[in-house]
C-alpha cells in the first residue's frame, strides 16, 4: 500500500524542465501550438480560397439540383387544398378557386413567367397554360371550375393537377429523376421516359466509355514515350521533353481547332490520301465531327497528363533492378515485364486515374468536334445551363457526375490504395 | 534607371485603368450593346452605333453571344449586370419578360414613322412586345452551292431533304426550332397547317421520321457565321442558315451561292434591355433613335433584313458596298415570299424543352 507515494515521489523528480524552470513537455507543447498555429496562418489563405471558389459553388450546386421554392411560394393555397386530394379524379371547385387567386397573386407579383417555366420543365405546354390563364382570371367568376377550364381546357386534366401537386415540396427529387431518364406518372409512380426522350442514361454510359477508350488509347501511346524521355541520355531526354511539353503549353483551343484542319473531309489527311490515290474524291472520310473525331482529339489533348506522371516514376526505377534480374538469369523480356513494369504501376495508376478524371468532365473539344456522335454529358450540362435554363437539371446531372467520380476515386484507393498514386 | 522607368509605365497605365473604369461606371457615356457577331453586328454599328455615336457623343461597346437567355438570366440574378441591350430571338424575348428578366419597354419612347404614322400602327405586326421592340424580320433559309451542281438545281424544301436527287452533304443548325417546320414542309404539308401538326404527337414523330432520312449526311452547326464558311470550304453541298448572311456571302465576298426561299421560316429580332442594366436610361433612347424609320432603312443597306417598320420599306435602296439592289434579297419580297412558316413564338416557349430533349436524345442515337 505504501508503494504509490513512493513512485509518485520518484516520477515527480524525473521531470524534466527547462532553464527557467518551465516543465519541458510544457513548453515543448507550447512551441509546438505556436508552430501549428503559423503552419495554419500560412494555409489560410488557399483554404479560404479553395472553400469560396470550389466548395462554396459547388454545394450550392448541390443544393440547386434539389430545391423547388417557386410552387410552394406561388401556389400557397392550391397546395393547401390539393393535400387532401385523392389524386384520382378532378379535385373539387376549392382547388380551382384557390389556384385562380394563386396565379393572379403570382400575375401581380410577377413571379408568374417563373412558376410557369418550372411547371413547364415537368410537363410541356403548361406554361402557356399558365401564363394564358393567369392573364384572364381577373376577369373570372365563380364557379372557377368552369371558367378555368374554357380558359385553357389542360385544366380539366388530373395530369395538370398531379404535375402541381408533384412540384409543391420546397426540396424534390424529380431532377435526379430526370437526370436518369425517369419521372412520375400520373399516378405518382416513378417511371422510364418515353423512348424517343431517353438520353441521359446512354449518355452516361457513352461519356465513361469514351473516356475509357481516351485513357488506354493514351497509356498505350504514352508508355513508350516515357520510357523513351526516362531512358535517354538527359541532353536527348531534355529535347524530347520539350516536344511533350509543348503541346502541352498550346491553347487547348488551337489544339482542338488544329485537328479540324487536319481532320475534316476537306482537310489535309483526307487532301493527302487523295492525292496518293487512295481514293476517289467522293470517297473522302468523315474524321471529325463524330465519336471517333473526338478520341483522337481528346487522345491527344490529354497525353501529356499520362506521360508526366509516368516519366516521373520511371526515373526513379534504378537501372540496377533490371541488371539484377537479368544476372540471376531473367531475360531480357521478363525481367522488363515482371521487374520493371510493375514498378511503374504507381505512374500507370496517376495517370490513368488523371486522364480519366480529366476526360469524363470534357467539354471544349467534343463541343467543337464531337458532331451528333460524339457529345459526352459535359455537353448536355452546359446545354441545359445556356439554353434551355433549366438549372436544377444541369446541377443534378452535374452532381451524378461528381458522385461517379467521387466513387471511382474510393474505388481506385480500395483497390491499389491512393498512398500508391506516385505524380513524381 | 530602367527598372524605374518600368516602374513608372506600370502605374501611370493602372491609374489610368482606375480612372477608365470609374468614368464607364458612372455614367452614361458608354452603353455595352450585345449582337449576333458577323455581318449581321457590322450591319448594326454601321447603321444604328456609329450615328448615335456622332449624334450623342456616346461610345458603344459591342459584344457578341450566340442567342438564348443564359447569361442574361446569370447577370440578372447575380445582380450585376453588365449588358445595357440585348439583341434577342422573339421566343427568347417572350420568355425572358415572363420571367422578369427584362426591362419592361414604354412604346411612348418610340418616335412616329416618317410618314406621320403613330409607332404602333406603324410597326409591323408582333413587332412590339412589352419588353421588346423588334428591329428586323429575319428568315432561315435553305442555301446551295451553285457550282455543286451542274445540271438541275434544288428549288423547293423537298430537294434539301432529297439526297438522292441532289447528293452531298447537308448543314443544319443543332436545335429543333426551324428544322422540324422544314422536315413538315418538305413532307408536303401546307405552311399554314405546320404547328398544328407539330403540336400532335403524330406531327413530331413525322417530321423527325423527316429528318431521319438524311440524318447521315447532316453537318450540325451552331452559330450563325459557320454556314457560309461550311457552304464555302466544300464541307456541304447545302445548308439552312439565315438568309443575310448568305446574302452577305453572295453580294460582298462573290461566293457562287443561291438561296431557295420555299419554305423559309420567319421570324423577328428584337432589342431588349436586361433587368437592372446599369445604363437603362440610355439604352432606352438608343433603342428608340435604332428603331426609327430612318435607322432601320439604313441597316437594310448592310445586310438583306427586312425593318421592322412598315415606313422604312420604300427607303430601301441599294447595298451599301455591293452596290446591289436590296428591295429583292428581303425575305418579305414578293416573289419570296410564297411559301413562308412564321416562327410561333408560343408554341416553342411552351414545347421546347420536351422538343429539345427529344432531339438531343435523336442526335445521340
Amino acid at each position: 500500500m505504501d508503494m504509490a507515494p513512493k513512485t509518485l515521489e520518484t516520477s515527480r523528480s524525473e521531470i524534466l524542465s527547462t532553464v527557467d524552470g518551465q516543465p519541458l513537455k510544457k513548453a515543448l507543447a507550447r512551441t509546438e501550438r505556436t508552430k501549428r498555429f503559423k503552419a495554419i496562418l500560412l494555409v489560410a489563405p488557399l483554404l479560404t480560397f479553395i472553400t469560396v471558389t470550389f466548395l462554396y459553388p459547388i454545394c450550392l450546386m448541390l443544393f440547386r439540383s434539389v430545391e423547388n421554392p417557386l410552387v410552394a411560394e406561388n401556389m400557397p393555397q392550391t397546395l393547401e387544398v390539393l393535400q387532401k386530394w385523392d389524386g384520382k379524379s378532378l379535385p373539387s371547385e376549392l382547388a380551382f378557386a384557390a389556384a385562380a387567386k394563386d396565379l393572379a397573386a403570382a400575375r401581380k407579383s410577377k413571379m408568374i413567367g417563373r412558376l410557369a417555366t418550372r411547371l413547364n420543365f415537368e410537363t410541356s405546354g403548361l406554361r402557356s397554360v399558365i401564363t394564358g390563364t393567369a392573364r384572364k382570371v381577373k376577369k373570372m367568376e365563380a364557379p372557377f371550375k368552369e371558367a378555368m377550364i374554357q380558359a385553357r381546357s389542360q385544366w380539366g386534366d388530373v395530369a395538370t393537377w398531379s404535375t402541381i401537386k408533384r412540384l409543391g415540396p420546397t426540396i424534390i427529387d424529380v431532377n435526379y429523376l430526370a437526370a436518369v431518364d425517369r419521372g412520375y406518372n400520373v399516378k405518382g409512380e416513378i417511371e422510364l421516359r418515353d423512348e424517343d426522350r431517353r438520353i441521359y442514361v446512354s449518355l452516361f454510359g457513352r461519356t465513361l466509355l469514351m473516356s475509357l477508350i481516351v485513357t488506354v488509347a493514351s497509356l498505350f501511346l504514352g508508355f513508350p514515350i516515357a520510357y523513351l524521355l526516362a531512358s535517354l541520355p538527359l541532353k536527348y531526354s531534355n529535347l524530347l521533353m520539350i516536344l511533350v511539353l509543348l503541346p502541352f503549353w498550346t491553347s487547348l483551343l488551337v489544339r482542338t481547332t488544329s485537328w479540324i484542319v487536319l481532320l475534316q473531309t476537306q482537310g489535309v489527311l483526307n487532301d493527302v490520301m487523295v492525292w496518293l490515290g487512295l481514293f476517289e474524291d467522293e470517297q473522302r472520310v468523315q474524321l471529325i465531327f463524330n465519336a471517333q473525331g473526338t478520341v483522337i482529339a481528346m487522345t491527344q489533348i490529354l497525353l501529356p497528363f499520362m506521360v508526366l506522371p509516368l516519366y516521373s516514376v520511371m526515373k526513379t526505377i534504378h537501372p540496377s533492378y533490371m541488371r539484377a534480374a537479368e544476372s540471376l538469369g531473367a531475360h531480357r523480356y521478363t525481367a522488363y515485364w515482371r521487374i520493371y513494369v510493375p514498378n511503374t504501376l504507381p505512374g500507370i495508376g496517376a495517370g490513368s486515374l488523371l486522364v480519366f478524371i480529366l476526360a469524363i468532365g470534357y467539354y471544349i473539344t467534343p463541343a467543337l468536334v464531337g458532331g451528333q456522335d460524339g457529345q459526352m454529358i459535359s455537353n448536355l450540362i452546359a446545354f441545359h445551363m445556356q439554353k434551355s435554363l433549366n438549372w436544377g437539371l444541369a446541377a443534378a446531372l452535374g452532381g451524378i457526375l461528381l458522385g461517379g467520380v467521387v466513387i471511382l476515386y474510393w474505388l481506385y484507393n480500395s483497390l491499389v490504395g491512393v498512398e500508391r498514386l506516385k505524380l513524381g | 534607371m530602367k527598372l524605374l522607368k518600368t516602374n513608372k509605365f506600370a502605374i501611370a497605365s493602372a491609374l489610368a485603368a482606375v480612372a477608365f473604369g470609374v468614368s464607364s461606371a458612372s455614367g452614361a457615356d458608354q452603353l455595352t450593346v450585345v449582337s449576333w457577331g458577323g455581318a449581321y453586328t457590322k450591319s448594326q454599328v454601321e447603321a444604328y452605333h456609329k450615328p448615335y455615336t456622332k449624334q450623342f457623343g456616346t461610345k458603344i461597346l459591342s459584344e457578341n453571344y450566340s442567342g438564348g437567355l443564359a447569361e442574361i438570366k446569370a447577370q440578372v440574378e447575380a445582380k450585376s449586370v453588365k449588358w445595357d441591350l440585348v439583341d434577342l430571338e422573339m421566343s427568347d424575348a417572350i420568355r425572358g419578360c415572363d420571367e422578369g428578366l427584362l426591362e419592361t419597354v414604354d412604346i411612348s419612347i418610340l418616335p412616329k414613322g416618317d410618314n406621320g404614322v403613330a409607332a404602333k400602327d406603324d410597326f409591323i405586326d408582333g413587332a412590339i412586345t412589352d419588353c421588346a421592340i423588334a428591329n428586323i424580320v429575319w428568315s432561315t433559309i435553305y442555301a446551295y452551292d451553285k457550282s455543286k451542281f451542274s445540271g438541275k438545281k434544288p428549288q423547293t424544301m423537298a430537294d434539301f431533304f432529297d439526297t438522292k436527287k441532289f447528293p452531298g452533304k447537308r448543314g443544319m443548325r443543332k436545335t429543333p426550332k426551324a428544322n422540324l417546320e422544314f422536315a413538315l414542309t418538305a413532307d408536303g404539308v401546307p405552311a399554314r397547317d405546320v404547328y398544328k401538326l407539330l403540336a400532335t404527337k403524330e406531327g413530331v414523330n413525322r417530321a423527325f421520321k423527316k429528318l431521319d432520312t438524311i440524318k447521315s449526311s447532316v453537318i450540325w452547326w451552331e452559330a450563325g457565321a459557320q454556314p457560309p464558311q461550311l457552304l464555302a470550304d466544300g464541307e456541304v453541298a447545302m445548308t439552312t442558315a439565315y438568309n443575310g448572311r448568305i446574302f452577305n456571302a453572295i453580294a460582298v465576298e462573290k461566293k457562287p451561292f443561291e438561296i431557295v426561299w420555299d419554305g423559309q421560316v420567319f421570324d423577328m429580332d428584337l432589342w431588349a434591355i436586361p433587368k437592372g442594366a446599369k445604363n437603362k436610361a440610355e439604352a432606352m433612347k438608343f433603342l428608340a433613335f435604332s428603331t426609327d424609320t430612318k435607322r432601320l432603312a439604313g441597316q437594310a443597306a448592310w445586310i438583306s433584313y427586312g425593318p421592322a417598320r412598315k415606313s422604312s420599306i420604300p427607303l430601301i435602296g441599294k447595298h451599301a458596298e455591293a452596290g446591289i439592289e436590296m428591295g429583292p434579297h428581303m425575305p418579305t419580297a414578293a416573289n419570296n415570299f410564297k411559301n413562308v412558316v412564321q416562327n410561333d413564338f408560343e408554341f416553342w416557349a411552351d414545347r421546347q424543352d420536351e422538343l429539345n430533349e427529344r432531339f438531343n436524345a435523336w442526335l445521340a442515337k
